[in-house]
Parts: C-alpha cells; structure tokens; sequence
C-alpha cells in the first residue's frame, strides 16, 4: 500500500505530488540522448594533450565530474577541502606556476563566496584559471543554497573573464579544449551527469566568442544561452504546429559577447525573445539588450528568465514550470506575444 | 606538539648560536638602509605605512639579504624563490627592500604613490618588477601561496615559497583555509612570515579580534612553529635557518611570528600614539632619519 504523499488539494483529482530528488536532477527529458559526464571526460582528453592542465575541487568532485580527471590523473589532481577561497587562490598560485587549473565547486559558491579571490588573485593578473561552476541557474530543487540564479550577474561586472553557458554534452566538449587554450580566466556553467546531447542534429561547432544561428525562422528569433537552448529548439518545433516559424541563435559565450551577431538576427520584424536559465537581472536578456540600446536598434525584446526573487525549492519538472522555463510555458508566452 | 616550538628568551636571543656575526652586521646594515628608504618615500608621499615598514625592516632585510635566491636582474627567473607579500600595505617597506636587493633603483623609490609610478601605494604584480602578487584584500596571500608551492612541487622545482602576512590577517577565515591546506599538502617548501605588531586598522588587535595564542594556533594546525623577536636580526637568522633546515618537498610548512614594534629605529615613532596610518609632521621627517642613524651607529659602534 502506497504511503506516499498525496496532494492535499482536494479541488483537484488526487495526484501526487512530485518530490524534491537528488542534489542534481537531471533535466533531461526521458528516452532523450546523453552524455555521461562530459566535462570530465572533456577535460581528461584535453590532459593528455596539454600537461600543464591540473584540477582542483572543494568537496565536490563527484558532483562536478571532476573525480573522472582525478581518477585519470591522481597527481594531477588537488583536493582542496570545503574550503572554496583557498581553492581559488591556490588555482591562481598554480597558474603563477605555469600550469592551467580547472577548479570545480558549485557556482554559488564561486560567485557568491569565492568572488573576491577570484577577482584579485585570477583576474586582475589575467592568469588562465579555469573556474568550473556546478548547479548554475535552476538545475537543483534544494532552494536559494544552491540555486546560482545571479551568478551571470555576479560574474559579468568581473573585468577579464570569459563566461560560457554550455547547452549540452556537445558544447561542453567542444568548450574545454577551448577555455584551457585561451590565455584568461574563464567560468564555466557547468551541467554535469548524464547530459543531453542536442546540438549534433545541428550543423554547429563551439567557438568561444561566437554565437551561432541553429535554425532560421521568418516569425520569431529566439536570442539563448545554456539548457535553454535546447528548450528554445523544442518550443520552435512546437510552435511550427501553430504555424510559427521560429529561429534560434545559440550564444553560449556571455562574455565577451558576440554582438554582430546578435544584432543582425535581432534587428529584423521578428518577434525577439531571449531564453537565460539565469535571473533576468544581469544575465543574457541585460547583455542583449544593452548591446540594441547601445548600437541605437529600437527593437523591443522578451525576456524567458528566472524572476527577480528567491526561488523555491521542489522537483525541477515543477520549478521550471513555474518559474516560465518549460516548453509549454515558452510556447504559450511566444503565442500570447504574437497575440 | 610543544616541541615543536622555539621559543626565544631575551637572553637566549643575546646567545643566538649558529648566527655568525658578519650575517648579523650585514643584515643590520641592510635593515637600517631600508628604513631609511622607507623614510624617504614616507616623506615624499607625505603620508604612508611608514610604522609598519620600520618594524617590518629587520624580517624583509633577513629574508632578501640572506635568505631568498633570487637574481635582481631576472625577477621572472623560474628557479627563484617566491616572497609574496600579502598586506599590500606593507609595499613601502617592500619596494625599500626591493632596491636594496637591486630589483628597484634606489633613484626610483621617490616616485612611490605618484601617478604613473611603477611603486602604488598598495603593492600589486602587475605594477612593479619582484612583486610576486597583488595583496592589500587581506588574507590572499597564504592561499596564492599554497598553490604556488604545490605547482613548484609539481613541476619538480626546488624553490621556495615565503608568504609574509601580517596577524591582522590571522582574522581572516581565509588565512586558516590555507594553513589547512598547507599541512594537509604537506607543503614543506612553504615558509609563512607573521608580522606581529599588534596593531590592526581600528587599534589593537587584542581589542579587535584576538588572535592570541597565535603560536598555539600554528602548531596545533600542524605548522613547524617558532616565535622570535622580529626585530633582533640574531634571532631572525636563527628562525630561518631553522625553517630552512627543515625545508623539503614534502613535509610540515613552517610559520617564523615576529613580534615588532610599529616605529621601530626612531624613537620619535616608537613613543607617538600607535596608528595605523601613522601622521608625521613635515618638520619631523628629518628628525626621524636622525634618530634612525643615531640609533644604527650608536648600536654599530657599540
């Protein structure tokens, strides 16, 4: 006999109610292609070319895939302890050294307690500190903790930093050779796990700096970062069964920003609207459109964002739909726009 | 691990053994020249941490004339050994210490703090030749260090790392992260360097977080710990000597805390009212530099 929770809401039919999982839930849709642990195995492939990369994490290499490097390469790889400014002043004590870290925590952690270190020891002497940023955005139930939901804003006023906002198990691939041959700091918005595979159907390689046009469209043009990428090309397929023709551009560096592109896809008669897994505070909606305001574009933009508040804590499937990031709210939102 | 602690009495310090007394005259003489340094920049700039240099003196003097390999010339020489300074502050005394290591030209040290100086105020790697790190947000230094001595380590280098700090920075939670860190990596080529002066931004620092006991803390952190007199240039020598004895690629790091007094060598600063940022009137900079000289000589010829 089931004892589980039912919904105390007698309005409705009976139905239970979904519960908080795991630390990291996947968000992966079901029967849907993955990647196990991408960044990890990323990141032990870039090792062997380049042996000036090291790792470090702060208690959480298992839940950053880092512990596929530290398996790979045990001597290569630091254990730092919980103990998040140590781990990014000695990544930068490394990179002093010569040798290219990629430190794994989450992201909240890195923004919001590490960021001074980072700041001072990484960035200002614009050393090639890689920063490996777990749960970005809404990716865990477990509340405000450990919900990075600003840490695009927190991050982007940081002079010297590149930021990467990977879609899938592709990009992140594709990324790590990238971040560890560039001279600077990075962040990563890690997604670690099993991790959706999405953009091989797609004629599409990772170019730090560039955004790329994944498919055209005459009504709308989606502007996306991140796991909302993936969203914006499931709402374009369901917008064509309401006869709306919707384009995605896929900008997985927030920082330095690609503009150009941008801009050209913007500035047209289509319907413009940016999907962020991020606050819609300081994320890609702002990035975007201080780059219209500033190239004098009078073009209006809709923002898909997280809001501007303290999130709640439930199953992801439940909070993605609340907070506006599931398909079926996306597609509802670009129908109501185009009224 | 009491044994671990060497603690000097003042009439061991009087017997130091080990310390030959050429390496005592030589380091005397390059601490008195780099207070004199410090003066001058504090008289130029009008203002600056000129209290924390004098007292700092003896430890910067001990550990570039005697301690640190290094080539003036080449301060990016891969072999070198690393002196991070932590309290950005402190840079006054370290750019003194600098020139007198022949990295900085004497001549240059009248531009410090001015515009377009390579000598900021707040010491930063980006700005002068020699300066390992960017410090002044305190409690950096011992987690750059840490990463520095496993990356040396790594890479199969023999050179050391010596972070100075100051026990202001014993409040930072982040000072602690990193002795952790330190002994856990068993980070034997580390060296951190306390200055003890007592003395924090809003007054002493026993009124503003104590930190005491501080030797207790290192050791029980599993730090090879010793306590000196940071301005008895004997008991300096002994202490780094002991910490280089000790050195290795693997083993327990060391921490040498200085005790030192803010002003120290002028006896016109030595008595004012302590402060952080120590005023000195524009009359009393030359007086200063006498009672500094009379003060060397007198002990030099004594």
């Amino acid at each position: 006999m089931s004892t589980t929770t039912e919904a105390p809401d007698t309005t409705t039919a009976a139905k239970p109610k979904l519960k908080t999982s795991a630390m990291i839930a996947s968000f992966a849709d079901p029967d849907q292609k993955t990647a196990s642990a991408p960044f990890g195995h990323a990141l032990v492939k870039a090792a062997q070319e380049n042996d000036k990369i090291v790792g470090l994490t702060a208690d959480l290499g298992k839940y950053t895939d880092m512990h596929i490097f530290a398996k790979a390469f045990p001597e290569r790889f630091f254990q730092m302890g919980m103990a998040e400014q140590l781990l990014f002043g000695a990544a930068a004590g490394l990179a002093e050294t010569g040798l290219v870290p990629f430190a794994s925590t989450y992201s909240v952690f890195a923004a919001r307690r590490a960021y001074d270190f980072l700041c001072l020891d990484a960035a200002e002497p614009n050393l090639n500190v890689n920063i490996v940023g777990g749960l970005p955005g809404l990716t865990t139930g477990y509340g405000p903790s450990h919900q990075a939901t600003e840490d695009m804003a927190i991050f982007r006023g940081m002079p010297n930093l590149t930021i990467v906002d990977p879609c899938d198990s592709i990009d992140i691939e594709q990324a790590v050779p990238q971040l560890a041959a560039s001279d600077g700091p990075t962040y990563l918005r890690l997604l670690r796990g099993n991790v959706p595979t999405v953009l091989d159907e797609y004629d599409y390689t990772f170019e730090l700096g560039k955004a790329k046009v994944l498919r055209g469209g005459n009504d709308v043009v989606f502007i996306s970062s991140g796991l909302m990428t993936m969203r914006a090309l499931q709402a374009a397929k369901a917008l064509a069964a309401h006869n709306v023709d919707a384009a995605v551009v896929h900008t997985p560096t927030i920082k330095p920003f690609d503009a150009a592109t941008v801009l050209a896809e913007i500035n047209t008669d289509r319907l413009a609207v940016t999907l962020e897994n991020h606050s819609v505070v300081g994320g890609l909606f702002e990035t975007v459109a201080s780059a219209v305001v500033t190239a004098g574009v009078g073009k209006r933009v809709v923002p898909v964002a997280l809001p501007d508040q303290f999130l709640d804590a439930g199953a992801l499937p439940t909070l993605h739909d609340r907070y506006g990031l599931a398909v079926d709210r996306i597609v509802a939102k670009v129908l109501a726009e185009l009224g | 691990m009491a044994t671990d602690t060497v603690q000097f009495s003042a009439d061991e310090r009087q017997v130091a053994t080990g310390v030959a007394q050429d390496r005592i005259v030589k380091i005397s003489a390059a601490a008195y020249r780099i207070r004199h340094h410090a003066l001058n920049m504090g008289e130029v700039q009008g203002q600056g941490y000129v209290g924390q240099a004098l007292g700092a003196a003896d430890m910067l003097a001990t550990v570039y004339g005697d301690q640190l390999r290094f080539k003036a010339e080449d301060p990016h020489w891969e072999a070198r050994d690393r002196f991070l300074l932590s309290t950005g502050h402190y840079a006054i005394g370290h750019y003194a210490a600098l020139a007198e290591a022949g990295t900085v030209p004497v001549e240059e040290l009248e531009t410090y703090g001015s515009d377009d100086s390579r000598l900021p105020m707040s010491g930063m790697s980006t700005y002068t030749p020699g300066m390992e790190i960017s410090g002044g947000s305190l409690g950096h230094g011992l987690t750059i260090a840490v990463g520095m001595a496993l990356g040396l380590r790594f890479q199969g280098s023999s050179a050391r790392v010596f972070n100075f700090l100051s026990d202001g920075e014993l409040d930072e939670g982040s000072t602690w992260e990193a002795a952790m860190g330190a002994h856990h990596h068993q980070l034997g080529n580390l060296t951190a360097m306390v200055d003890i002066n007592a003395l924090q931004a809003d007054g002493k620092t026993d009124t503003v977080l104590r930190t005491e006991p501080v030797t207790e803390k290192w050791e029980s952190f599993g730090w090879y710990t010793q306590r000196v007199d940071g301005n008895d240039v004997a008991a300096l020598l002994e202490a780094f000597d002991n910490a280089a004895a000790q050195a290795a690629a693997v083993g327990r790091p060391s921490v040498i805390l200085c005790d030192t007094k803010v002003g120290r060598g002028v006896p016109l600063l030595e008595n004012r009212e302590k402060a952080h940022f120590m005023r000195i009137e524009e009359h009393e900079w030359q007086t200063c530099r006498e009672q500094l000289t009379a003060g060397y000589e007198g002990k030099a010829s004594a």
